[in-house]
């Protein structure tokens, strides 16, 4: 029983840092243009 | 690829274009390097769904400048308002915000159910339900307020809709838990509250992105009427200003090929005048110095300088806008489906939860035992399925639709062309192309061909256009001319190598007609504005599912019968916007729920008025914002497959009510008996909710 004082609030953090992380992701406007993204991958940096 | 460049003191302006072209990545890095090396275009950045361009630019650069250095890239630009886009997709990512909360609870909030109902017991199983409720109560709170929102709006105006009964089980069911948790009592239905919530906001998640990606479309399409004008000062200097920023008084300089943005008087210049987009007439008229013109309407064939008279509100256009707004009200009072069915439901739900806490009372079971009874009863009719019927079913055809080149605004819009049983069509623009093509390329003699297309090429006169089109698409490069002069009223005259060749107008009687001129010999070349493709087809199709359709249209009874040749339509000819507004509420009165298609400013209030209305992607700006469906490219089949996708979209929905109701048939004795454990909530409310969805999935090929 001890073992789950460690592995509940691990769980729950990592939970919240994925959520953090999805937050993040979409203030950062990654979302914005989901077509955009994938396609800049291909354009060639000339420097 | 952003292109940084320093500021040099200047104040930078932001500048939305639309560029509908975009397709692939060459098109981002054509359009975002080319910008960069514009002088003045501090940074440039293209977003490809959206299919729009934001520049930040130094303030000395002008729209039309802009707008030339796109197009000399190669693509077509349009200028965009920057007000509207931004609060909806605001609501996007709020409802994605409660979603993620909402999937993050209801994940963790199960790991700790399963370990209680595997069997965690005594302290462990409190300490599981106490962690269960300190996620879930601040998950409730903050990715409920969508539906708390929404239903106390509705329970203010004295209405209910699907979200009181989704907001009171959630509310309540929660409230409950949390007394069973705190008094260490054996079951706590946290896991239910949160996973309903997760199920709804994903399906209400899903709709709102549906219709973000509908209107950006739409924006993308949209021909802004005339964005603005070049005023001409008093010091002779001009400027481009902005339509709502001109005032009365002002000079305004029209370019061939530009169209109005006021009401003016024509001070200089004579040209021909497309009236097109006001009236539906397809003739252009003359104007010379003295007369009156429109905004909205096109310059053919010279430039005017015109002398402002009226603006914005108080130009002709406006009178279309008042009609518009008060058209658009009848649909307001559309009540959706779900809607309809909540206000059956609701009730239902609510009342047998009553009785059966007062039930188990009589039964002398204790207040604890019946409330508990009473919340299963509400957690396992919360319509989880219910609320995704709708939603999960018209999400998938409007993709498909989408996909099938028909943009639809919303979920309602949908529903609403369902129930169409009557059709109306504008003509011009709308039944036929709204653009003339040439129908005698055979006329004019290979050698001569070459020189035709260097005259066409030099004007921007419709018939010109029809005639470079045609040419293009036969592969011919134009000759080299001289002295190529555009003369108002006439046409285009050129040498050809010492030859006088001239292209200009044909027959006087006939507006579709032109003549072109080599040395002494003219060739008269016919136009027409043909029919769509599919046309007759659609037309038939439509019969077949019941709707007669009819043509309503602003040209007079002679061309609209030449155009309409053998499509065995009726026609009511020269009417005015609020003749067509009458038309559609003629046919209201008589019961019939009336698809309007209509494509210019003239069909505006026809098109709000309708019970639901399409327009083609070539419509003018206010067509296309009144409509709620936007069909890409020349063919009017997807008129039909818009119904037919509707239609069955709306099968679905009513099979989806079925099986979410049929569920509850079958759980609710459950629930009465007490026996409803969280367990089997769990399992009723996920698996009622996975087979709807996947019976929406079937209307993945609805369009084609």
């Amino acid at each position: 029983m001890t073992g789950l004082a460690l592995l509940i609030p691990l769980a729950l953090a990592l939970g919240l840092c994925g959520l953090g992380a999805f937050f993040w992701a979409m203030r950062g406007g990654q979302f914005d243009d989901m077509d955009g993204s994938g396609m800049r991958i291909l354009i060639e940096d000339e420097e | 690829m952003t292109v940084h460049r320093p500021l040099s003191g200047q104040p930078a302006e932001r500048t939305t274009l639309a560029i509908p072209g975009v397709r692939c990545a060459a098109c981002i890095a054509r359009i975002e390097d080319g910008l960069a090396g514009v002088p003045g275009i501090v940074t440039a950045r293209l977003n490809v769904t959206s299919k729009q361009l934001s520049v930040n630019h130094l303030a000395s650069l002008q729209l039309p400048d802009l707008i030339a250095a796109v197009e000399r890239i190669g693509f077509e630009a349009q200028p965009l308002s920057d007000a509207g886009s931004k609060s909806a997709s605001k609501e996007t990512r709020d409802l994605l915000r409660c979603t993620a909360v909402a999937g993050f609870a209801a994940m963790n909030v199960m790991l700790l159910s399963v370990s209680v109902w595997s069997g965690a017991a005594g302290a462990t199983r409190d300490l599981f339900h106490l962690l269960s409720g300190a996620i879930a109560i601040p998950t409730v709170a903050y990715a409920g307020r969508p539906f708390f929102r929404s239903a106390l709006a509705a329970l203010r105006r004295g209405r209910t809709n699907m979200d009181v009964p989704v907001s009171i089980g959630v509310l309540l069911v929660t409230a409950l838990s949390l007394f069973e948790a705190l008094t260490g009592g054996p079951h706590a239905y946290f896991d239910g509250a949160v996973m309903l919530l997760f199920f709804l906001l994903t399906g209400r998640a899903l709709d709102s992105v549906m219709r973000d990606r509908a209107r950006d479309g739409v924006t993308a399409l949209v021909r802004q009427t005339a964005p603005g004008a070049m005023v001409v000062r008093a010091d002779g200097r001009s400027e481009w200003v902005r339509a709502e920023a001109l005032a009365p008084g002002d000079r305004i300089i029209v370019a061939a090929g530009e169209r109005l943005a006021a009401d003016g008087l024509v001070e200089q210049g004579e040209s021909a005048i497309d009236r097109s987009l006001l009236t539906g007439e397809g003739t252009p008229c003359q104007v010379s110095p003295g007369e009156a013109v429109h905004a909205g309407t096109l310059n053919l064939s010279a430039p005017l300088t015109v002398r402002v008279t009226a603006t914005g509100a108080d130009t002709g256009i406006a009178e279309i806008a008042r009609l518009m707004g008060e058209a658009g009200q009848g649909r307001s009072r559309y009540v959706r489906i779900a809607d309809r069915a909540a206000r059956l439901y609701a009730p239902a739900v609510h009342t047998l939860a009553l009785c059966s806490f007062l039930l188990w009372m009589v039964l002398g079971a204790g207040v604890h035992q019946s409330l508990l009874v009473a919340a299963a009863v509400l957690i396992i009719t919360c319509p989880c399925a219910l609320g995704l019927a709708v939603p999960a079913a018209q999400i998938v055809a409007a993709g498909s639709l989408m996909r099938a080149g028909v943009l639809v605004k919303d979920g309602s819009a949908l529903e609403r062309l369902a129930e169409a049983d009557r059709a109306l069509f504008d003509k011009t623009g709308t039944l036929t192309l709204g653009r003339p093509d040439l129908v005698n390329l055979d006329a004019i003699s290979p050698e001569h061909r070459p020189v035709a297309l260097a005259l066409a090429q030099a004007s921007r006169h419709p018939l010109s256009r029809a005639l470079t089109r045609a040419l293009q698409d036969a592969d011919i490069t134009a000759a080299p001319v001289s002295d190529l002069t555009e003369e108002p009223g006439f046409g285009v005259r050129a040498l050809w190598g010492g030859t006088a060749i001239s292209l200009g107008r044909g027959d006087v009687q006939d507006s579709l007609s032109a003549m072109l001129t080599v040395g002494s010999r003219p060739i008269t070349l016919h136009f027409t504005d043909s029919l769509r493709p599919a046309c007759a087809a659609t037309l038939q199709r439509l019969k077949q599912l019941g709707i007669e359709a009819s043509v309503v249209s602003g040209d007079n009874g002679t061309s609209v019968a030449r155009a309409l040749q053998g499509l065995g339509l009726t026609a009511q000819t020269s009417m005015k916007p609020q003749d067509k507004l009458d038309a559609v509420a003629r046919l209201q009165r008589a019961g019939h729920n009336v698809l309007m298609v209509g494509d210019g400013l003239n069909d505006g209030p026809a098109l709000a008025a309708g019970n639901v209305s399409m327009a083609p992607a070539s419509a003018s700006d206010v067509g296309q914002n009144a409509a709620d469906a936007v069909f890409l490219g020349d063919s009017l089949a997807p008129v039909a497959s818009a119904i037919v996708a509707a239609r069955r979209s709306m099968r679905v929905v009513r099979q989806n009510f079925v099986i979410a109701i049929g569920y509850n048939v079958i759980a609710v004795p459950l629930a009465l008996a007490g026996l409803v454990t969280p367990l089997v909530a769990a399992l009723a409310m996920s698996g009622s909710s996975i087979i709807v969805v996947a019976n929406a999935l079937r209307l993945r090929s609805a369009a084609q």
